[in-house]
């Protein structure tokens, strides 16, 4: 990697002092005005080292891994401080000095491979692209050197899938694609930035894998931005946790993981280990799925095939699965959004109606559903108060002081105050969404509620904070859940029995323990030694002990 | 060029040519509503009962509609349009000279007004948030509301009136010089492109807004490249398909504003010969201009779809 | 609160003289200093004290007619919006909400209509329909419905699929509440500012087709029809056409202005209230 020009490159790649970063907002109605992003945060990295940045959504994380290429997303300014970069300050190099050194001493890889390339244009021309701007090497180079990339990062056809455009090559390989197309001009650092979050867990394995080969082999320094701490102990030599644009806590892997300093780090490390006490099945199920083949598209694509699982009274039924799985399609065959084909529902001993608009009310009432995005499950002009109250009034004829006496119960019932009766969706944080969404569900006083990927779009401390609440209703409740979720550690702290699904079928289906005991049949395996474990280490031990290869990479 | 994109073209097409039929069944629907009829209309109040069964049974008046219909339509498909009532005179031939005066005006507006628009919505994305694009949202605005002789009168008080540099009745005939002719469309083509023109910058500038503030655009920010290369290389292939939309969807706007824009400037072309005759009560020649006027718009759209299904890689390149 | 003080100066303006053409049309006939056919002077006489805004082709005070012209202008052009706009958003909303084959053959048929420019369409249809009143209205109604409708569909369908309609149809909620209760709230701030455009559009079309004589015929004034009458004096330099003209321009504005305005207040409102 010799640079012209550069006489000895200074042991210290990267340094960031006290930096901050500011943006205007525009509230509406009012004049518009600028927040902190970024508060006094600095950081060093060494040549060569990886270094991971992590923290919930708004913690200023990837706003940090921009500045150091001296970026500003969507209004971002920096304010202060110094950004470092092979010894001097990139700050001050105005336009032009950004411009020299992103895409040759930084290069980038986003969240979402798949928006970050052109469509227009072919894999190789955008791979090769920084390298010939930059004149690192010429055109024939830069594509031997990509296609030898494409080879360590175990793409299929390296040779030709430069060929290809971006819509004709998978999500997982496109994010491998694009840190080849990073590595292309071998700069000094990369910044990844959640470059594993899109994906589904078993293709996120590989392409984690991919990557921490190839900053080992190339030798490449690297700031890898996440927001999931078991992904990052695989990657990272040091970690930086962040909030709210402050530094928390900055170390080795090995101390923060194992011996965190501050509460903070402590409660991010320990959340997903809740207790949960498996309940011995019950000898009668209330509700019955039975050999339900659901199809879209007037029978033409199977999504479910032939499924069969039963629910017990008070009891959780984890259905676990990628995307594509059918998990979710389980849940609207259930609730007759989407009558199935062939196959019937039973429920308290009677045959449910496949049509939502044949159903009665009452079968209504007992069938409760909280949704994954709780922003657009509630109508955002109406009031907590109607939104809670709505269902009492529609199933119980409740009215007036009645109805608040109850829906002020159900707020404390979800640890909210009577003081939120009052408002809307947009004036509660996601969090308290999701727990007026389950209010909205208990309101009905249903036999089952139907939790589709209810934690997935939330921080891990509010997630756990929802599955504590979710296990506590039904203790005092007796309700039971179908618990869809594509998160195994979620199916651990709250399950009772599982049924893991693949390609619209189950694959295997039965108490907790038993799903979990081995041996385990391949696509189990694969699932389960795909979830990131809090443990160093870990990535190598599962990439060998695999015996399937993922579908998605 | 792959078999897909062939198919969707074709399929485009022909969905066209449909819409096309269904447009002249309602046309000709829409002309037998009125009470009484064609023959009545002719011969006014006055007419005996003897005279209107005379012209009836010579117009074929007496046969059902969907006959009459078949029957305009066979005419249409070969190329007879028929008989003007009011003049006697077949409309195929009257309307021929008018159609080309009308597609000169209408092409030299859009020579204008089309690389105007875009060069200024792409100012306009340039300095987002500055002066240039407030005044241009401002004029998109006005342009929006103003009714076009407003904007033609104006046009012909200042510079024909006041100024006396262009005349403010646009008189061609044949065989006229090119310079003449060019002289004697500068108004009406002006208003033309003011009509259209804020409009279509507006939608231009959402166009490449909307490509600018995509991700692979940023992916090019972070390789280094400067903002000409990343609007060149990575905005502007992107880009493309969405402006040939605003300029088709406009220029089918431009047809339209053609019929005021001509009764103004007294222009002999279609839009006079069709308001002329609507006044006329002339039912042929409303049907048949109509028509055309539909035709045109149709082609547009269906360019500006193609154009679409061309420029999208996805189609272009399949799996 | 709404608070005047933060209202922006546009919408400030495009208020004033909305309402100042809403209170011309209304009191049209205690405002007017002439009659409307009452031929005052000369004929195209300049502004003066007497006449403000001068005499037209005949000698009529230009002012009473632009007042009177206002009236039926407006009114004209609120008719066909209200019709346009109840048509077309019960039939969207409906088309969106049912589906099946109700949507498909809606759907179509308004693809047909949009298939021929508005003002053509108008000028086939009016040259058979005598040119009265209703059935401008109708005409103009009818034809301009297609958009409401396209954009009430779209609008509804995308709030039909979000979450929380869906959680109402688990609830087993009816359609009216469905529609009432849920969409419509959602979709109000688009549809009221199309209200506006719409409106803008009902002015533009009756004044162009009154400017081509098809429109609002003589003895009653309207503003596209008053340019007609008065557009051959341009060539002798005399603006008097540019006066009804500039009326409509004026009107459109201060409309757009109120309508941008609004939808600017409400798509940055997430909750329900300001």
């Amino acid at each position: 990697m010799a640079k012209a020009g550069t006489k000895e490159k200074p042991e210290i790649l990267l340094d960031i002092r006290n930096l901050r970063i500011e943006a205007r907002v525009f509230p509406p109605g009012e004049a518009p005005r600028d927040i902190t992003i970024v508060d006094d945060v600095s950081l060093t990295l060494k040549r060569g080292k990886v270094l991971g940045l992590i923290g919930e959504s708004g913690a200023g994380k990837s706003t940090i891994g921009l500045s150091s290429m001296g970026y500003g997303r969507g209004g971002c300014r920096i304010t202060g401080g110094e950004v470092i970069l092979n010894g001097r300050d990139v700050l001050k190099g105005g336009k032009q000095g950004f411009r020299k050194l992103r895409g040759r001493e930084v290069c980038y890889v986003a969240q979402s491979a798949a928006a970050a390339f052109n469509p227009a244009h072919r894999l190789m021309d955008q791979v090769v692209e920084a390298a010939l701007l930059h004149g690192v090497a010429s055109r024939a180079e830069a594509e031997k050197r990509a296609i030898a990339l494409f080879k360590k990062l175990s793409l299929p056809d390296p040779q030709n899938i430069g060929k290809r455009f971006p819509h004709q090559v998978s999500g997982g390989q496109l994010q491998r694609v694009m840190t080849a197309m990073a590595l292309c001009s071998e700069p000094d650092m990369i910044v990844f930035d959640e470059p594993t979050t899109a994906l589904d867990v078993t293709t996120q394995i590989d392409v984690l894998a991919a990557i921490k080969d190839a900053i080992r082999d190339t030798g490449v320094a690297a700031l890898y931005i996440t927001h999931d701490l078991a992904v990052v102990a695989q990657v990272a030599d040091e970690i930086m946790v962040l909030r709210h644009g402050k530094l928390v806590e900055w170390g080795g892997t090995r101390q923060i993981i194992k011996e965190p300093r501050q509460d903070y780090t402590r409660a991010l490390v320990s959340v997903h280990q809740i207790e949960h006490q498996e309940k011995k099945p019950g000898t009668k199920p209330f509700l019955s799925v039975k050999n339900v083949t659901a199809t879209y598209g007037g029978g033409v694509v199977k999504v479910l095939k032939n499924v069969t699982v039963d629910i017990f009274p008070g009891q959780t039924l984890a259905v676990v699965g990628e995307s594509g799985s059918g998990k979710s399609t389980l849940a609207r065959a259930i609730t007759g959004l989407l009558p199935p084909m062939e196959g019937s529902i039973t429920f308290s001993g009677r045959k449910l109606a496949n049509r939502l608009a044949d159903r009665t009310k009452e079968d209504l009432r007992q069938l409760q559903m909280i949704y994954q995005m709780a922003d657009v499950a509630m109508n955002p002009r109406q009031t907590v108060g109607t939104i809670i109250g709505r269902p009492l009034e529609f199933y119980f004829g409740m009215r007036g002081k009645e109805r608040d006496r109850r829906v002020t119960e159900l707020l404390e019932k979800i640890e909210m105050g009577k003081g939120f009766i009052d408002r809307y969706p947009a004036e509660l944080s996601g969090g308290q969404k999701q727990r007026v969404c389950i209010a909205r569900a208990l309101a009905a006083k249903p036999t089952l509620i139907i939790c589709d990927e209810v934690t997935s779009a939330l921080d891990p401390l509010v997630a756990h904070g929802i599955l504590n609440l979710l296990l506590d209703l039904q203790q005092e409740e007796g309700v039971a859940y179908l618990f869809i979720t594509h998160d195994l550690a979620t199916v651990k702290s709250i399950a009772d029995s599982i049924a893991v699904m693949y390609r619209g079928e189950v694959v295997r289906y039965g108490a907790k323990s038993e799903v979990l005991r081995p041996p385990f049949d391949a696509y189990t395996d694969l699932l389960l030694s795909s979830v990131p474990e809090m443990e160093i280490g870990w990535l190598e031990k599962a990439i060998k002990g695999r015996r399937m290869e993922s579908a998605g990479n | 060029m792959s078999s897909p994109i062939l198919t969707l073209v074709a399929q485009r097409i022909a969905l066209g040519l449909l819409l096309l039929l269904a447009v002249s069944v309602l046309i000709f629907a829409g002309t037998q509503i009125l009470p009484g009829d064609v023959a009545q209309s002719i011969l006014g109040q006055s007419a005996t009962p003897a005279s209107l069964a005379n012209l009836r049974e010579e117009l074929g008046l007496n046969d059902p509609a969907y006959i009459r219909y078949f029957r305009w339509l066979g005419g249409v498909v070969t190329g007879d349009l028929g008989t003007a009532l009011s003049s006697r005179q077949d409309i195929a031939t009257s309307i021929g000279g008018r159609l080309w005066n009308t597609l000169f005006l209408a092409f030299w507006a859009a020579v204008v007004s089309v690389p105007l628009a875009i060069i200024l919505g792409l100012l306009a994305v340039r300095y987002r948030n500055g002066f240039v694009d407030k005044l241009i949202s401002g004029l998109a605005l006005a342009s929006t509301s103003l009714p076009e002789f407003f904007i033609g009168y104006l046009l012909v008080y200042f510079f024909a009136v006041k100024m006396q540099w262009f005349p403010g009745i646009s008189t061609v005939y044949d065989g006229m010089p090119f310079g003449e002719r060019m002289a004697a469309i500068a108004l009406p083509a002006t208003a033309l492109t003011l009509v259209v023109l804020a409009h279509m910058m507006r939608m231009t500038r959402a166009a490449i807004l909307n490509v600018m503030q995509s991700a692979y655009v940023e992916t090019a920010e972070l390789k280094g490249l400067s903002a000409f290369d990343v609007i060149r290389k990575h905005a502007f292939p992107n880009a493309i398909a969405p402006i040939i939309n605003v300029v088709m969807l406009n220029l089918a706007f431009l047809i339209v504003g053609v019929v005021v824009v001509e009764v103004i400037f007294v222009y002999p072309g279609m839009g006079q010969y069709l308001v002329d005759h609507v006044s006329k009560r002339d039912v042929p020649v409303v049907q048949a201009v109509g028509l055309i006027f539909a035709a045109v718009y149709i082609g547009l759209n269906i360019i500006a779809d193609i154009a679409a299904i061309i420029a999208n890689p996805r189609l272009r390149h399949p799996k | 609160m709404l608070d005047i003080k933060r209202i922006p100066l546009g919408a400030l303006l495009g208020l004033f003289f909305t309402a100042l053409f809403l209170i011309a049309a209304i009191f049209a006939q205690w405002i007017a200093p002439f009659g409307l056919g009452e031929i005052v002077g000369n004929v195209w006489e300049p502004a003066s004290a007497q006449y403000w805004l001068g005499t037209d082709n005949l000698g009529r005070d230009l002012l009473s007619r632009i007042i009177y012209g206002a009236q039926t202008t407006i009114f004209i052009a609120v008719l066909a919006t209200a019709l346009s706009f109840s048509l077309g958003s019960i039939l969207g909303f409906t088309a969106a909400v049912v589906g099946g084959w109700f949507d498909t053959l809606m759907s179509r048929f308004v693809d047909l209509l949009m298939a021929i420019p508005t003002l053509i369409f108008g000028l086939v249809v009016l040259s058979v329909l005598p040119s009265t009143l209703v059935t401008l209205i109708l005409v103009m109604g009818i034809l301009d419905s297609t958009r409401v409708y396209r954009l009430s569909r779209a609008v509804a369908a995308d709030i039909n699929v979000m979450d929380f309609v869906e959680a109402a149809k688990l609830r087993g909620e009816g359609r009216g509440w469905i529609i009432f209760r849920e969409i419509l709230p959602n979709a109000l701030s688009p549809l009221v500012s199309e209200l506006g455009l719409r409106f803008i559009y009902a002015v533009l079309f009756l004044s162009a087709l009154s400017f081509l004589g098809l429109g609002v015929q003589p003895p009653a004034a309207d503003w596209g029809g008053m340019v007609k009458e008065n557009k051959d004096g341009i060539v002798f330099g005399i603006p008097a056409a540019l006066i009804p003209a500039a009326a409509i321009a004026a009107l459109a504005i201060s409309v757009n202005l109120v309508a941008d305005w609004i939808l600017n207040r409400t798509t940055s409102l997430k909750g329900g209230r300001a």
